[in-house]
């Protein structure tokens, strides 16, 4: 099987590039070889929005500013508070 | 000191972002316990470096670099010696592909709504995000998270988890597809 064919049939390789693509730049034939399969693969570009997606979906998870329903109970911050007090006065 | 350097202020550090510090770290290691110890040992040690303190960035700022070291030891000391969970998402991984390559007709990843879903307003989807991300070995978890929510530069990341570049994007291969695989399979 030739080179090209070989890139064409191989979903793992792809895939591979898909994610490499997101967080640097592909080298020229890196980039042939991907543009090669997913001109022939549906889901490979399938693979590619949906994982394009799922990464906006972490970052919004992990970023999601605003008031958070993540909070401390008040009795650890009051005892931190204290505790923080209590090395302020040894300095 | 210029009018525009920041300051420090230790005794309003609780009140102004002991919840917000709390909230960086369960994002990050989920982990109620161990997230509410960090913030501890971050406040203890910023005190320790308060002289340190040159008011080039914001005192919230200057606290989440103290938090952000401390979740990267909690990350090299659980994927360090942990390889055999690893070992295994590896194993399941070979299933994802046939030999040639090809995906395996039961992986094959099939439309499952998630273009649909409105990031800021699925409180449920979020929470099988969580869930999936959690079933990743725990070095996997690390390396994707410094990259795709801290955008760490790559290097910093395999030099902080001893991880080689060329395992680097093995492991950012890997996770996605794991991930992938696992949201398609929990979001009906």
């Amino acid at each position: 099987m030739g080179y090209l064919r070989k890139i064409q049939y191989n979903c793992k390789q792809a895939t591979f590039l898909i994610e490499k693509k997101m967080i640097r730049s592909l080298t020229f034939r890196e980039m042939i070889e991907l543009r090669i399969h997913l001109a022939g693969c549906s889901v490979c570009v399938l693979y590619s929005k949906q994982s394009r997606k799922i990464n906006e979906m972490v970052r919004q998870l992990l970023h999601s500013t605003g008031p958070s329903a993540i909070r401390l109970d008040d009795d650890f911050k009051k005892e931190l508070q204290e505790r923080i007090e209590e090395e302020l006065n040894k300095i | 000191m210029s009018a525009d350097s920041y300051q420090l202020n230790p005794h309003h550090w609780v009140k102004d972002y002991a919840d917000y510090l709390y909230a960086y770290a369960i994002r990050r290691i989920n982990n109620e316990e161990l997230a509410k110890d960090l913030v501890q040992e971050t406040f203890l040690a910023a005190l320790e470096k308060v002289d340190k303190f040159e008011g080039k960035s914001s005192e919230r700022t200057w606290l989440t670099a103290i938090l952000k070291n401390k979740i990267i030891d909690v990350y090299r000391k659980k994927s360090s010696g942990l390889n055999k969970d690893v070992q295994a998402a590896e194993h399941e991984q070979q299933d994802f592909f046939e030999s040639d390559g090809h995906w395996s007709p039961e992986h094959k990843p099939l439309s499952f709504g998630i273009d649909t879903v409105d990031p800021l307003h699925n409180k449920e989807f979020n929470h099988i995000l969580q869930q999936c991300m959690q079933k990743l070995p725990a070095l996997w978890l690390a390396v994707f998270t410094m990259k795709h929510i801290d955008d760490e530069d790559t290097t910093i990341i395999c030099t902080e988890l001893k991880v080689s570049p060329s395992n680097f994007w093995v492991i950012i291969h890997r996770a996605k597809i794991n991930l992938r695989a696992c949201l398609q399979k929990n979001w009906i």
